[in-house]
């Protein structure tokens, strides 16, 4: 199959020295990120992206992606450990996990959490192989409009499918995409929005925004609670390992529904959040005895993590096969694309094979990996948690600072991360989303100039959008997804089949 | 089957105070955005109608986009205000306690000092400063332990991104004597 053929050339890319350390080094650095209170896995990608700039685009994403799977595998530790859940997907994991580290089986849940987020990835990054070159020989297909058309299907999907108050979405998403367009207007050369000021003439970057929205105000929330913990850290011996993975074929059918829920709320915009939740709904509901859940049953381990796996790793096939990213790391990542001169998209599969590719192999890879490193050193990372976090963070803000500054070498995005910061606490509290946000500030002068390309094309026509098949279709689902809940709630008034709200 | 343990207690001797009042509720600051939000969206519409919000003859202006983005913000934020304002009952639960307000505060202005001495005195040596003053004043943690923390964490700063990735960051005085 050609796929695999091309898979290989991806291992073949990826087996160098250099690489492979660096994937180590950004797994470890996603474990020590995933672990951490007040640092996420999409801050800790937005701070180390800067540093990235003065790599090769594969070495650079192969750490950044290695920094993504350590963060979800470090998320895992503290919530079964100390019942914290060390990033939002892993909530669903302290329902069982901590009653089993109570229990005195902490290893027994630390082995089963890694192993099954194992197996999520795993399963998608096989979705990914396999569907990827489908989706390359539609690369030929798409212009201006098509481009455009797929954007307004993410936008659309994020207000239609997402969870918040549609207002709220929409009030982020505008913001977004008005902040994205402060600055040189490259179609027309005009300066847009700048007020008179120099620093605004570059513009908003998108990365001092994450900075500041995701990890600045990540610390000021973080400061709210009370920081005190009590756990155990259990040492995971090889006798456990094995044990565990004994019994893994008995929950066969619930790590593949979870995977399959995981990749199917990875490729839409559902993320791992949702992914785990309802993997862990699922297994309760068709369990034969679901008192036991929420007590100490392993297959609660099971099934949240394999879910939130798959979704985060299948989040990263519509970024790179079209451009839209899944989650809000993927985002990241795709903005991240972008600043090396990659642009994501169908076309990417064909002019810059070795990248891809490459990055597939490393998928694989940076998994067996990071199961290996996250079984043997797990007391490592849970006695990280005795840092105090009067010592934390600073170092924190210090990395922040770092990150913002090597963007563009200007004091002025200092401010700007500082502002963003206090934006991001105000919001995250009164339930405005970022993620429609960042989505909007990475894609919208790419979306803005491909309706306006399409435009120049089509002589000013907007029919353009359902000239052909293609683009028609795309452009009708996106305007189906942006009415959904009225759809929705129209199919159940009239005592319709209804869909279930996560399917969409 | 369990197997050996070590056991890891973290406190928060600083940690907020369940009783404190509250200092605000949500649904005033819900309603202080919101009026902000459109007032930002009020400017940006206006500066956009200048640029030119029209179309022309090979497709909309500059200002275009940006104008109707306005306007849909706007109208977004007057919903958000008017759904929060007439509903009175609710939202009424505390968005920050005096106490965690005060928390909050005091990474805040550290951070907001820090990146003013940036400016001055070199990204390192401002580092130094809040790492070691952060540790030592609010998380009152030993002044030896708190100044080699920040020592050794600038240290591998410098060597990991001027030396190692040469990104370069602001620097002050201290460097300048040292010649880099």
């Amino acid at each position: 199959m050609e796929a695999l053929g091309l898979l290989f050339h991806g291992f073949s890319v990826l087996l160098t020295w250099k690489i492979l350390a660096l994937m180590m080094v950004g797994l470890v650095l996603g474990i020590f990120v995933g672990v951490l209170p007040g640092l996420g896995g999409p801050n800790g990608v937005a701070i180390l992206l800067p540093l990235t700039f003065s790599m090769d685009p594969t070495s650079a994403i192969v750490m950044l992606s290695c920094i993504y799977w350590g963060a979800l595998f470090g998320g895992a530790i503290t919530s079964i450990l100390f019942n914290i859940p060390g990033e939002a997907w892993s909530v669903a994991t302290t329902f069982d996990g901590y009653p089993m580290a109570q229990q005195g089986k902490a290893a027994e849940a630390l082995t089963a959490a890694f192993t099954s987020s194992f197996i999520g990835s795993l399963v998608a990054v096989m979705l990914i192989t396999f569907l990827a070159p489908a989706i390359s020989t539609f690369a030929l297909k798409f212009g201006p409009p098509e481009f455009f058309a797929v954007y307004l299907l993410t936008f659309c999907s994020f207000v239609g499918l997402g969870r918040e108050a549609k207002h709220k979405t929409v009030i982020s998403m505008a913001l977004g995409l008005l902040l994205a367009g402060v600055g040189l207007d490259t179609v027309s050369g005009q300066l847009r929005m700048t007020f008179g000021s120099n620093d605004l003439l570059r513009g908003i970057n998108f990365l001092v925004a994450v900075i500041g929205l995701f990890g600045i105000s990540e610390i000021l929330l973080t400061m709210e609670e009370r920081l005190a913990l009590r756990g155990h850290a259990a040492r995971i011996s090889l006798r456990t390992v094995l044990n565990v993975w004994k019994d893994l074929p008995k929950y066969w059918a619930t790590l593949f529904r979870s995977s399959f829920i995981g990749c199917w709320l990875g490729i839409t915009p559902g993320g791992a959040i949702a992914a785990s939740f309802m993997g862990y709904n699922l297994a309760k509901r068709f369990s034969k005895d679901k008192e036991s859940f929420g007590k100490g049953r392993i297959e609660g381990v099971f099934a949240p993590e394999t879910a939130a796996h798959a979704s985060g790793t299948a989040a990263l096939l519509p970024m790179l096969a079209l451009g839209i990213p899944g989650s809000g790391t993927a985002a990241i990542l795709l903005g991240g694309l972008m600043v090396w001169g990659l642009n994501p998209g169908p076309l990417l599969f064909v002019e810059h094979k070795d990248f891809v590719w490459g990055l597939i192999a490393s998928m694989y890879l940076g998994n067996v990996v990071g199961l290996v490193l996250v079984l043997t050193t797990v007391p490592i990372f849970a006695s990280i948690l005795r840092v105090p976090f009067a010592a934390i963070a600073p170092m924190i803000v210090v990395s922040c600072a770092i990150g913002a500054y090597a963007i563009q070498n200007a004091m002025f995005d200092i401010w700007l991360m500082l502002l963003f910061g206090v934006v991001g606490y105000v919001f995250k509290k009164i339930g405005i989303p970022l993620a429609p946000f960042t989505l909007a500030l990475v894609l919208g002068s790419r979306a803005e100039d491909a309706f306006r390309l399409a435009m120049i094309g089509s002589g000013g026509s907007v029919g353009v959008f359902w000239s052909n098949g293609l683009v028609g279709s795309i452009t009708t689902l996106a305007i189906v997804l942006l009415f959904w809940p009225v759809i929705d709630r129209i199919f159940a008034s009239f005592g319709g089949k209804k869909e279930s709200p996560a399917r969409a | 089957m369990s197997s050996s343990d070590l056991e890891i207690v973290v406190d928060d001797p600083g940690a907020p105070d369940e009783n404190s009042p509250a200092v605000t509720n949500n649904r005033t600051v819900e309603m202080v955005v919101m009026v902000l939000l459109l007032g930002l969206a009020a400017l940006l519409a206006w500066d956009n109608w200048r640029t030119g919000a029209s179309w022309d003859d090979t497709g909309p202006q500059a200002g275009y986009f940006p104008f109707y983005l306005s306007v849909i913000l706007g109208g977004a934020a007057l919903y958000g205000l008017v759904s929060v304002a007439i509903q009175r009952g609710v939202g009424l639960e505390t968005f920050v306690t005096r106490a965690q307000l005060s928390r909050v505060l005091q990474v805040f202005v550290p951070t907001l000092l820090f990146c003013f001495a940036m400016q001055w005195l070199g990204l390192y040596v401002a580092s130094f400063l809040l790492i070691a003053g952060f540790m030592a004043f609010i998380g009152k943690i030993a002044w030896w332990k708190s100044l080699l923390t920040a020592f050794i964490f600038v240290a591998i700063m410098f060597v990991v991104f001027d030396i190692a990735f040469d990104v370069i960051m602001p620097k002050g005085p201290l460097e300048a004597a040292f010649g880099r």
